[in-house]
């Protein structure tokens, strides 16, 4: 158990849970309990778990905004290439599994469908931010760096789009499958207004530190006179 | 020695021909027919059910017209889209186990001239019934060949004698929030409802199922009575009916209701147009890992095209 103490409790929790969702579906394709229809489960479990994972590298900045606690900062990158890492297995079950690399009828759909084209844009600029996510291309950008990986503020709503839209419903009038969507779309839209630099100083001043309790010498009962 | 496993030559006279182990197992079948229904006749009345829901089971794979191999029990009792009790189609089966289907009335009304409410053993008397095994494709492209029972829903309508201002037939599903979680969800315009055309309603094809591979039909697949409208999307195919009413206007459907440039009222199964958000082109049958591409009218063509001569199938999808 040496080993663990390397690592933070924070850093634990992040891989076991990355790993979970490849865990939880080895072990039911193992134990015959996966879903009767297969694909389409493989394809929902990835996405989702991709769209949860990336939501949670949305989470890390407002986290030190508000608690002023930084180590979240620092787990930004390995849970954007572990959303990567999803994103890229539910790509590929699509193209392969459900559609057999049938290209033809592939680049169809992706023409007429809206919510696959979303989804590949998507999934094509977390490319970039993926292979410049190591320290040695962070050096070498420098200040692009950091432009380069704000193409997450537009990776998170094109990803949630994609989710709204696979469901039977309609988001406008909330009507239909939309509660599960609506919860990453408000989270990411909570996580995204943080980061407006006016809310972010409101947020930073409103800290956690101005509810912690006065110092003690205030806190003297008062007596009341006799 | 001599190795027992080492082929023999056999002579092209001695192979039975095709046509003939056909016909061998066609006599096979028919004497087990006849043996079983002779059986039968010897049974007491209570024993007869259980013989025959046995003899479903022995029988030959079940196959609809095209060859289609039926899905299993095991699928079909598994895998349903039933938002009243979920929108996990795996979920269903175990919410919905303790669903009380008995005793249950369906109150037939409306523009008729015989309004009356029937209790399901009712209808069960009052129409045989018949196995029907039709392919159920899902808007969201999946599909299963299930083998119904039930009965021509034209039969009931009959009898309660329509009026001639009866233009469409309105479909009700039990509203019942404290057994149907799902019916607590405000996103939804519940109870669910659907409707048919009047002369959809009186084709043979649509029928009132109360039973699957020949077993009393189970909550999670809409007991105790169904609507089965094999040429159309399953969402049509409403659950747990308590109430059909016949009507002069066009009734609401409930996802028509909810998104209504994507679910019209016709719902016919067409490749050909798609749904805003995803191809219809292509389905994926339960337990193939390939996917097939769909029939127009979900291949009931022959039986059911003519009802819409003359529409633009795009506009009235």
């Amino acid at each position: 158990m040496k080993f663990l103490s390397r690592y933070t409790p924070l850093q634990i929790a992040i891989h076991v849970y990355a790993w979970s969702a490849l865990v939880w579906i080895i072990y039911e394709l193992l134990t015959g309990s996966f879903s009767i229809n297969p694909i389409q489960e493989l394809e929902q479990r990835t996405g989702r778990h991709a769209i949860t994972l990336l939501v949670l590298s949305l989470l890390c900045t407002p986290i030190h905004t508000i608690f002023k606690w930084s180590e979240p900062l620092k787990r930004r990158r390995t849970l954007g290439l572990y959303t990567f890492l999803y994103a890229t297995i539910h790509v590929i079950i699509f193209v392969d599994l459900d559609y057999g690399l049938a290209w033809s009828l592939l680049i169809q759909e992706l023409v007429e469908k809206p919510r696959l084209i979303v989804g590949l844009i998507a999934f094509t600029l977390l490319i970039p931010l993926a292979i410049t996510s190591f320290d040695i291309w962070k050096k070498r950008l420098g200040k692009n760096w950091k432009r380069l990986h704000r193409l997450v503020y537009l990776i998170a709503p094109l990803a949630f789009l994609h989710y709204v839209w696979s469901k039977k419903g309609d988001l406008l009038s909330l009507q239909g499958e939309v509660a599960k969507p609506l919860i990453y779309g408000l989270l990411i839209a909570i996580f995204l207004i943080f980061r407006i630099p006016i809310i972010r100083k409101a947020l930073a001043s409103f800290s956690i530190r101005d509810l912690r309790l006065p110092p003690k010498k205030d806190q003297q009962p008062k007596v009341d006179a006799p | 020695m001599s190795n027992p496993f080492k082929s023999v030559p056999v002579r092209s006279s001695e192979i039975t021909s095709k046509h003939v182990y056909l016909s061998r197992r066609d006599f096979i079948k028919t004497a087990g027919v006849v043996a079983g229904s002779m059986a039968l006749a010897a049974c007491a009345p209570e024993a007869v059910e259980s013989t025959a829901a046995s003899a479903l089971d022995a029988g030959p794979p079940k196959t609809d017209e095209l060859g289609n191999p039926a899905n299993s029990f095991e699928d079909i009792t598994n895998y349903n889209n039933y938002y009243e009790f979920s929108t996990n189609k795996e979920a269903v089966a175990s919410l919905s186990k303790d669903f009380t289907t008995a005793p249950w009335t369906v109150e037939v009304g409306g523009l008729v001239n015989k309004p009356q409410t029937f209790g399901v053993e009712d209808l069960l008397g009052l129409f045989p019934q018949e196995e029907r095994i039709y392919r159920l494709r899902c808007v969201e492209a999946w599909s299963m060949v299930i083998p119904w029972n039930g009965f021509p829903l034209a039969s009931l309508l009959k009898m309660v004698e329509p009026t001639s201002a009866a233009k469409y037939v309105r479909f009700e599903t039990v509203f019942r929030p404290e057994e149907m979680k799902g019916q607590g969800s405000p996103f939804y315009p519940w109870p669910y409802e659907e409707g048919l055309r009047m002369d959809e309603a009186m084709n043979d094809l649509a029928i009132l199922a109360t039973g699957m591979y020949g077993e009393t039909m189970l909550p999670q697949n809409g007991a105790p009575i169904r609507l089965v409208v094999p040429w159309k999307y399953g969402f049509k195919s409403i659950k747990s009916i308590v109430k059909i009413e016949l009507t002069a206007e066009r009734p609401n459907t409930l996802w028509n209701t909810v998104a209504t440039n994507e679910y019209g009222f016709y719902a016919n199964v067409n490749p050909a147009v798609d749904h805003p958000r995803w191809s219809q082109a292509s389905e994926r049958r339960i337990g193939e890992l390939s996917r097939t591409a769909s029939l127009p009218f979900n291949g009931y063509g022959e039986q059911v095209a003519s009802l819409y001569a003359g529409m633009d199938l795009s506009l009235n999808f």
